[in-house]
């Protein structure tokens, strides 16, 4: 819970599906995080982790169901929740040509920041590297670059798909300490990942129980709506 | 759930697949019977019974080939953006494989028009293909056709290719009226008028019922390929929904 | 507006970075309008009489070349989800990309045509009038070209298709390109074209970020 009395956020997925190439990824996800909580999503490959994160960030539309910051609808104002999130996903961003400092300056810009943080590469372990070029950065530097964009500028809500994946074990607690310090601040965390990583009360959501079964496709256009709130009689004579 | 629902509800009673299905099959041996009537009944007046041009002879008979083949060129390709249209803003499955499923239709129509043209032009101006204002223009037609079948066919994932297709066939039927004027425009410029037109010098009351007849004709066959191309897409789409729910995905 | 120069700066910087790599557009401008006279002969009238159409073929297939990397980089790292989850709306990060592909692109074959229409003898009235249709329909052009790249953008081969869905939207800017310049040489007047060319310009700013936009959001789903 916030601990300065900021009003409490709460993030809020209800029936969430989704469908990717005609193909239902998953249906029925329910969850519903506050300010402080962690989000812990496992699931094997193929189960949506990635998809779901998409649709957190609001870069894919969910085929039914409701997402929901403090009770508005998500997908009702895009470039509000856009605002309040980071997004972390397997790509890193780095162009070969370009310093880290640039890169992080580049997407505090983006959001609208001036400058970014000072001691956001010190966050992430990367204060002597700022004036290297891409090019010479190591896949878990690389990693830690986009990692920066979390402390480079506030946020409140941390989407974060597979962020463990090519950090050493200094740096994985380097992020674990980074969340644990966001969550203390009220921020909330939403962490896609099929490695171990340290977080205090995370609420687990398990992708693998919300595969075939709970949708109902559609035979004829392969789309899908969750079989809990089926109803519209036009598709179902066929 | 909501919002889409409230999207369906607006739908004409075609967007349903059953419905279509059941409506095609009774409607499919009418529209065939009738291109099949009108082209024949169009190709016997305007062969046979329609007289000669005086200045043309006979070659201009294949106008009446020629000129239906230009008018569902265009006439496809207004359907395709209106279906993308429809398709993009309410994700209306069916109008994404109109437009689709006409575009091989319109193509073909299209290159009908600009062979025929081209045979046409060999007795009227002794060479087989002339930079002519509206054969330009049927060319670019073609080109464009053949840019959204390719963009489909690129994308693996249908639906995704429906929309991508859809968005260039939108873009597409800004730009034909641009193309359309600006090579007339530039025909104008390069051609002074001493080349006549490719048409029939004046339209003999007695061509119009031919011309009539074909224009029926090719619309009704337009309507019967679409519904043999849309219930072979409904088909394999259930085929793949089924193959989908075996892997159970 | 600042986001937006940051993206232009930014784009610019790294394509020039990318040092002779920027520069293969103009590279074959020159060579595409040097085959030409080898194509067709060294004869003076025959290249003065075909030198504005050579001019505009070649400087419209060049801005095609430079198109598929247009959104491809960004898309593939990474940086496209980044930026559209910026503040900026996708449609003025299109805006933002073409204006500089163009400056990237578009300028560096308006100051080459030129030396290259000297090479091709072309009559010394057009010059300023191609200088200046190339102007206005380079950045058509550009414009014109994100629609392409951003349908393309997902697809692993999609260089390929940008020229096939491309080129024939570009056919009326070539020709009111080509006709503006030939107005200007035999007097015709180059005015009512490039007016033409113009009112282009304005409808690709306002349409082609609409599509591109929409096909950008597609692609990241």
């Amino acid at each position: 819970m916030a601990t300065d009395g900021t009003p409490a956020n709460t993030f809020e997925a209800q029936h969430l599906v989704c469908v990717r190439g005609e193909r239902p990824v998953f249906g029925g996800v329910d969850f519903r995080v506050v300010s402080g909580q962690a989000l812990l999503l496992k699931g094997p490959n193929g189960s949506g982790k990635s998809s779901l994160m998409r649709i957190l960030a609001g870069l894919l539309s969910p085929a039914g169901g409701a997402l929901t910051w403090a009770g508005e609808p998500v997908f009702d104002a895009l470039g509000e929740h856009r605002q309040r999130l980071h997004y972390v996903g397997h790509l890193d961003g780095i162009k070969p040509a370009a310093t880290v400092a640039e890169h992080v300056a580049f997407w505090a810009h983006l959001r609208g920041a001036d400058q970014p943080e000072s001691d956001a590469l010190a966050k992430v372990g990367l204060e002597g590297l700022a004036d290297v070029p891409g090019r010479f950065l190591s896949a878990g530097q690389r990693r830690r670059v986009s990692l920066a964009r979390l402390v480079a500028t506030p946020a409140p809500l941390w989407l974060l798909d597979e962020p463990t994946v090519t950090l050493d074990i200094e740096a994985t607690a380097r992020l674990e300490a980074l969340i644990a310090a966001h969550r203390a601040a009220g921020g909330i965390v939403v962490v896609a990942t099929h490695t171990d990583i340290k977080m205090e009360d995370a609420t687990l959501l398990d992708m693998a129980g919300h595969r075939a079964g709970v949708v109902a496709v559609d035979e004829m256009t392969g789309s899908v709506r969750d079989a809990k709130t089926s109803g519209d009689e036009a598709w179902d004579q066929w | 759930m909501v919002k889409r629902t409230k999207k369906r509800a607006g739908w004409h009673f075609l967007a349903n697949p059953a419905r279509f299905m059941r409506f095609s099959r009774v409607i499919f041996p009418w529209v065939a019977g009738l291109s099949v009537l009108t082209i024949v009944a169009g190709l016997v007046l305007g062969l046979g019974v329609v007289p000669p041009d005086y200045q043309q002879g006979d070659a201009y008979r294949i106008m009446f080939v020629h000129v239906p083949s230009a008018w569902m060129g265009l006439f496809i390709y207004g359907v395709m953006a209106v279906s993308s249209a429809v398709g993009f803003i309410w994700r209306h499955p069916l109008a994404d494989l109109v437009a689709k499923s006409s575009a091989p239709i319109g193509a073909c129509f299209t290159f009908i028009c600009l062979f025929t043209g081209s045979l046409w032009g060999e007795p009227m101006w002794g060479t087989w293909w002339v930079w002519d204002a509206r054969l330009t223009s049927m060319l670019v037609l073609l080109f464009l056709y053949l840019g959204y079948i390719a963009l489909h066919a690129a994308y693996q994932d249908p639906t995704k290719g429906a929309r991508a297709a859809g968005i260039l066939a939108l873009v597409g039927v800004i730009n034909l009226p641009i193309v359309k004027y600006s090579v007339n425009w530039w025909n104008t410029l390069h051609q002074p008028a001493t080349i006549s037109k490719i048409d029939a010098p004046s339209i003999d009351p007695t061509m119009a019922a031919p011309l009539m007849l074909m224009i029926v004709g090719f619309m009704a066959y337009y309507a019967t390929v679409l519904i043999i191309r849309l219930r072979a897409e409904i088909a394999s789409r259930r085929i793949r929904n089924l193959r989908l729910a075996q892997v159970g995905a | 507006m600042s986001i937006f120069l940051t993206i232009v700066r930014r784009d610019i910087g790294l394509a020039v970075r990318g040092g002779i790599g920027s520069l293969v557009a103009v590279v074959f401008f020159i060579i595409a309008v040097a085959l030409f006279p080898l194509g067709v002969g060294p004869e003076l009238n025959l290249l003065t009489r075909i030198a504005p159409g050579v001019l505009w073929v070649c400087a419209l297939l060049a801005t095609m070349l430079s198109l598929d990397s247009l959104f491809r980089e960004d898309y593939e790292d990474g940086n496209l989800e980044q930026i559209a989850l910026g503040v900026l709306p996708l449609e003025a990060v299109v805006l933002a990309k073409a204006l500089a592909h163009w400056i990237t692109t578009g300028l560096p074959l308006i100051l080459c045509a030129p030396v290259l229409a000297v090479m091709l003898n072309m009559s010394t009235n057009g010059f300023a009038v191609l200088m200046l249709s190339l102007l206005i329909g380079t950045p058509i052009l550009s414009l014109i070209g994100t629609v392409g790249a951003a349908l393309t953008v997902s697809l692993r081969r999609g260089g390929v298709l940008i020229a096939l869905l491309v080129l024939p939207l570009s056919v009326p800017v070539l020709i009111f390109g080509v006709g503006a310049v030939e107005g200007a040489i035999f007097g015709l007047g180059a005015r009512s074209p490039l007016m033409i060319l113009a009112a282009g310009l304005v409808a690709a700013l306002v349409l082609a970020p609409v599509a591109s936009a929409a096909a950008l959001k597609m692609a990241l789903e």
